[in-house]
């Protein structure tokens, strides 16, 4: 049987947990990425692979329940959508605290507040700045398309593992809602009782046995050399992420005297602007940042010696574009384009933006 | 000088639990919490369920629970423990993993976490430490204060008018289908502290016979933040609590 398919995002959120060996899913209902649960519900993995799936009665709680299973080494993971992410900051934050790795996808939808089902990539700040108290950073990966969703639920789960920091799917409500073909990753077996022994058996609550110390998961410190400790710990495992894990790409970007900066759903429009300015012979090209931390900086800071400016196109009022600037640093004009509320940007409108905002000025 | 150097082997009678570490407890002298350390400990130790048992301390006085009892421990956010507890179950069915929380923690921020833990019937022990106050954090007024009881938030007495009645959790929970197990009991004297002891190896033995959740309340003092002796808190507390908290097993199914 062929593993190429025709699914919709949030679908293969779903089929890629259950493949790459994914011991839990825990979540609650929230438009518009509900099909990740159903789609689980659906395909019960507890009776083929073993895998726990539940409904939690909150994100609170849901959060929560990841939090449980990574302490037990397991692979545990959650989906929600904006206000629901917002509800789960108290446990990313302890899952931060505690070390623990785990897979969180956010299917953004428009805020604050209810705001609306539409996409909306307003979550940026939220998800790359911390949303939920303490200093800590979350591996984020920024998914464009369909297959991406399938891919960055293994990768997700492989760099949580490998820093013990939680790995965040940043997505949106137009990834998660469109189909596409997809190539299905390989199957791959949950961890077996052993396996997680062998492996993360020197921290995960697996049972005090004789042969070991007991294993504490907490992010308790009451004595402050202790929490600067752990914090310089989270420092040092964040500097090294920043190092070897920066994930990004180029489009038309090698002679380009312009450049489009876009993350996400905005990247697909962004590379249709990129292909009618070509065509009536602007330079223009676009640097996709995938993951959003660590964020591309170095890269961005070698464009600015290459190019005339940048423009940021978000579905927001401007977030990403402060780490822009921050990589440009003053040597080029980086504009801004975003459109928010749950509409999506046309490629004609970002490329009147940049009539008026770069080319012109 | 080792006690095992003054006491020949066949002359002792009584031995602390190797499930206790040798830490000093950071617990109030009198407080109920180092009691019923204590009590679990013995009871994992008797049903040498050591190596299998998976504990989660909540937030509140009893936090460092994971100090004391020498087994893995998972520190939840407050009052989240149930849903730790759920997921460590699901996962690791074959483990015995109970729940430690004070009143603030389950019955306050906790309490949907709680219920519906119960009500889905995991297979887990939930221990209730009832002290009617938040201890932690300087003798707050909780859910489970009594009307007229003065805390650092009602220092004039709770009153119904300013904030409702005494929450009874365990009540609200023992009609659930999927609770198999729900006792209060006491630890403020050896007899209360036997019974507690049995009715946690019941919470413990039902949780690996897939019938639900077992709930065990405990009445508890806080003496430092009831601002009582210690021996004038369990006076205290036997006098005004048990009316309101009657000590018994309430469900056995
Ligand atoms: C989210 C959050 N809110 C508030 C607190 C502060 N806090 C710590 S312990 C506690 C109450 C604990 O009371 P209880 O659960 O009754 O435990 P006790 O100390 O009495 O055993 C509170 C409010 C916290 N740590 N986290
Ligand atoms: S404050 Fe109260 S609950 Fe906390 S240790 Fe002291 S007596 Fe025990
Ligand atoms: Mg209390």
């Amino acid at each position: 049987m062929s593993d190429v398919k025709l699914l919709k995002g949030n679908e293969v959120i779903a089929e890629a947990a259950i493949r790459c060996g994914c011991d839990g899913y825990f979540g609650y209902p929230i438009t518009p990425q509900s099909e990740v649960m159903e789609t689980l519900m659906e395909r019960a993995p507890w009776n083929t692979t073993g895998m726990v799936v539940l409904q939690a009665e909150s994100e609170v709680a849901a959060i929560n329940m990841v939090y449980g299973g990574a302490c037990c080494g397991k692979k545990v993971m959650t989906s929600s959508s904006s206000p629901g992410v917002s509800l789960k900051q108290e446990g990313i934050s302890y899952l931060c605290g505690a070390e623990l790795p785990c897979l969180i996808v956010n299917v953004q939808r428009g805020g604050p507040g209810l705001g609306t089902i539409q996409p909306s990539q307003a979550d940026y700040f939220q998800t790359v700045k911390g949303g939920g108290h303490g200093d800590y950073k979350l591996i984020v990966l920024a998914p464009n398309s369909v297959q991406e969703m399938n891919d960055f639920v293994d990768l997700g789960f492989e760099l949580s593992f490998k820093y013990r920091v939680p790995a965040m799917i940043l997505s949106d409500g137009m990834i998660g809602q469109m189909m596409e073909k997809v190539t299905l990753s390989p199957k791959k077996p949950r961890r077996t009782e052993e396996e997680i022994i062998k492996e993360d058996g020197d921290w995960a609550t697996t049972g005090k046995t004789a042969d070991r110390e007991q294993n504490v998961i907490t992010s308790l410190a009451l004595k402050a050399e202790e929490q600067e400790a752990t914090n310089l710990r989270l420092q040092a495992k964040y500097k090294e992420i920043q190092e070897n894990e920066v994930r990004y790409e180029t489009y038309k970007a090698d002679d380009a005297e312009y450049l489009l900066v876009a993350f996400g759903s905005c990247s697909r429009i962004c590379s249709k602007t990129v292909d009618t300015a070509r065509e009536d012979g602007i330079k223009l090209g676009m640097i996709r940042p995938i993951t959003l931390f660590p964020f591309p900086t170095k890269q961005i800071k070698e464009f600015a010696k290459q190019v005339k400016g940048f423009m940021t196109v978000e579905m927001n009022a401007g977030q990403m574009v402060e780490d822009v600037r921050l990589a440009v640093n003053g040597e080029k004009p980086v504009e801004f384009y975003g459109r928010f509320g749950g509409i999506i940007p046309s490629p004609e409108e970002i490329r009147v933006a940049l009539e008026k905002q770069l080319f012109n000025k | 000088m080792d006690v095992k150097e003054i006491i020949a082997k066949g002359d002792l009678v009584y031995e602390k639990t190797k499930v206790l570490t040798d830490k000093e407890m950071h617990y109030c002298p009198g407080c109920t919490h180092g009691t019923v350390h204590k009590a679990i400990a013995e009871v994992i130790e008797e049903m040498g369920i050591q190596e299998k048992t998976i504990g989660i301390s909540p937030v509140g006085c009893s936090v460092f629970a994971y100090e004391y009892l020498h087994i893995d421990w998972q520190q939840a956010a407050h009052g989240r423990a149930p849903a730790l507890a759920t997921a460590t179950k699901r996962l690791m069915p074959e483990k015995y993993v109970f729940t430690y929380q004070g009143d603030g923690d389950i019955a306050s921020i906790g309490c949907a976490e709680a219920i519906h833990a119960c009500n889905r019937g995991e297979n887990i022990l939930m221990i209730f430490i009832n002290n009617g106050i938040y201890g932690m954090t300087g003798g707050q007024m909780a859910p489970t204060t009594l009307d007229g009881m003065k805390t650092a938030t009602s220092p004039t007495g709770r009153t119904v008018e300013q904030n409702g009645y005494t929450l009874d959790l365990t009540k609200m929970i023992a009609p659930l289908p999927g609770v198999c197990y729900v006792a209060r009991h006491s630890a403020d004297t050896a007899a209360a502290t036997r019974k507690l002891k049995r009715a946690l190896k019941k919470g413990f033995e039902n949780s690996m016979k897939n019938k639900g959740t077992s709930f065990v309340e405990v009445i508890s003092t806080c003496n430092s933040g009831w601002k009582m002796s210690p021996v004038a808190a369990n006076e205290w507390m036997r006098e005004n609590m048990f009316p309101v908290f009657p000590l018994g097993t309430i469900k056995d199914e």
